[in-house]
């Protein structure tokens, strides 16, 4: 029988860990370490010399990572990013879905393919939530910038909140633009003449 | 006509300002291209979508495709720089601990002479001190261990670690790090946020080091050759604009912008006017050249910076190695004479130059007879000669 795979995944947020280590315990055979804080992140890693390391492409902390890709002493096994021309496409998928995999040198691709499915599968999860968190957050904030440009318009103009609103949708249409980015403008401009 | 959109991939740093600029002040659409620019979370990000084509071009530490070339990193790709973005902009800054230690011993922060500052460096410490960095493959690396191989500093050697920016203050009050070399505006943050002080500008190491390089896909440049003109030209234009002293105010708040650096726009005018804050108590040094767009045909990718950079990178990293075929791919000159062959840009004859034996401007023959170059010493006085072989030594 073969060694359970020694993985490593970079997570701050400890629910996302979970869900991350519980995905991968279910598909394989592993031991799963979580690293959530970033000091020293690729001595910390190193130290528990995984055959796999999982991190967030969007983790600013990624960097720290390449001096892995460095060995420095004979007995230290260097990472590679893992990178298309090992299997199929996997490498793109997993760009894809925001995770991004550093395995040890030597590893069977067929011992790591099953790993790096498992984490596009959850990757791919989370950054859906995030885009639609994100989308909200968004939608939110510009509203909120569309009632400040309608509520200067009704107090520069003296009229009331439909005709306010009615005039930032024409100004966008006639301009091309988004009443959101109107209504910015506006809001900037009031803010410059305040 | 509609523009072709090119997407291009970049860090959020002043220094990606040409691709800014060139998109923001219209000088892209005059190309009859739009750029659009992703913010990447990191240099391995910007790195992978490049390689992987997620973007077609990208704003990249200048070391990083002779690195790939080398099969240093992970990625091997093949990657061209086609121009430089930014020369110089760096900065060397100390922590508290050692800001403290410095001044106890009278040490001045004349933020200009780096033999004396790594004297006092040396002075106060009684082990290496560990510097941190954005990216192990960068100008900051090489200038921090240039700086300590030629002085005082390099008695107990220096200890370098990847720490991104943004976490370099936490790295500070952990002791992970004692000391720091950033580009800005981290530097200036650093200040601001009561991590540290500025200890040297970059350029008082090197007076002329290439920063950051526009890279593209090798093949993609074979295949897009007038989507590649376009850009570089547009990119071109943009560091001409930046280069007037006039603009500064315009370009500052146009990359304070929340949508790309997202800080004040004073702490942007700092690198652009080359006026840095150096500490809380509010010294501060009016530094010439200290980020360079355009002037001394700063945009041009001289074949002897590549041949120095693979030189250091050669010296650091036991077997690595590249040919003079592979640096004829990687950075690419004759893209530029290809793509700028026309009125308003000015080229140097020459593609290969001896760097650091450039003491003051020199005017040296191009096309319209008008180029001067910028002293581009190195601080030591030593020179470095491209025709050196590339062999391992």
């Amino acid at each position: 029988m073969k060694d359970a795979l020694k993985i490593v995944v970079v997570e701050q947020d400890r629910d996302r860990a979970i869900a991350i280590v519980d995905a991968l315990k279910d598909s394989i055979p592993c031991d799963v370490i979580v690293i959530g804080h970033p000091s020293a992140l690729a001595r910390q890693i190193a130290a528990h010399s995984p055959d796999i390391v999982l991190i967030d492409i969007n983790n600013p902390t990624r960097d720290m990572l390449e001096e892995l890709t460095l060995a420095s002493g004979p007995l230290e096994r260097p990472v590679a990013m893992f990178v298309s021309g090992n299997s199929d496409g996997l490498a793109e998928a997993a760009t894809e879905a925001g995770v991004s995999a550093y395995v040890v040198d030597g590893l069977a691709p067929a011992r790591v393919k099953s790993v790096i499915d498992t984490a596009i599968a959850r990757f791919a999860l989370f950054r859906q939530m995030r885009e639609e968190l994100a989308e909200t957050r968004r939608a939110l904030e510009e509203r909120k910038v569309i009632d400040r440009a309608k509520g200067l318009l009704m107090k520069a103009k003296g009229i009331d909140e439909d005709a306010a609103y009615a005039l930032l949708r024409k100004t966008a249409m006639d301009q091309g633009r988004r009443v959101a980015d109107v209504s910015e403008a506006l809001v900037t401009a009031a803010g410059l003449l305040g | 006509m509609r523009a072709v959109e090119i997407p291009v991939a970049y860090m959020p740093l002043v220094d990606a300002a040409p691709l800014i600029i060139a998109q923001e002040m219209g000088f892209a659409q005059a190309e009859g291209i739009a750029l659009d620019l992703i913010a990447a979370p990191s240099w391995s990000s910007v790195r992978d979508m490049l390689a992987f084509g997620r973007v077609d071009a990208a704003h990249m530490l200048s070391p990083v495709p002779i690195a790939m070339a080398m099969g240093l990193g992970g990625i091997s790709t093949p990657v061209s720089s086609v121009s430089v973005l930014s020369v110089n902009g760096n900065v060397i800054g100390v922590g508290n601990a050692l800001e403290a230690k410095l001044r106890d011993i009278g040490f001045g922060f004349d933020f200009f002479d780096p033999s004396a500052a790594a004297t006092a460096l040396a002075q106060i410490s009684d082990g290496p001190i560990t510097f941190g960095v954005p990216f192990p493959f960068s100008m900051h690396v090489e200038l921090l261990r240039y700086w300590a191989e030629a002085t005082s500093l390099g008695q107990h050697g220096i200890n370098i670690r990847t720490v991104p920016p943004p976490l370099m203050a936490d790295a500070l009050a952990a002791g992970e790090v004692d000391a720091f070399c950033v580009g800005e505006p981290w530097g200036s943050v650093a200040v601001e946020s009561g991590a540290g002080a500025l200890l040297l500008p970059g350029n008082s190491i090197w007076a002329f080091a290439p920063e950051k390089v526009l890279a593209v896909r090798t093949d993609w440049a074979e295949t897009e050759p007038y989507l590649l003109g376009r850009m570089m030209r547009a990119v071109f234009k943009a560091g001409r604009w930046l280069s007037n002293p006039d603009v500064r105010a315009t370009a500052s708040d146009l990359l304070a912008r929340k949508s790309y650096l997202d800080v004040s726009a004073e702490l942007v005018d700092r690198a652009l006017s080359g006026h840095m804050i150096l500490s809380q108590r509010g010294d501060h040094r009016q530094v010439d050249q200290f980020l360079v767009f355009h002037e001394g045909a700063a945009t041009f990718p001289w074949r002897s910076q590549a041949m120095w950079m693979a030189h250091r990178l050669k010296r650091a990293h036991a077997g690595a190695a590249l040919t003079e075929a592979q640096i004829d791919l990687v950075v690419r000159p004759d893209l530029q004479r290809q793509h700028f062959a026309r009125p308003g840009f000015d080229l140097p004859g020459a593609s290969s130059k001896v760097e650091g034996a450039i003491l003051v401007p020199t005017p040296v023959a191009s096309a319209s007879g008008e180029l001067t170059l910028h002293p581009d010493r190195f601080f030591d006085g030593q020179v470095f000669d491209p025709s050196i072989d590339l062999s391992p030594k």
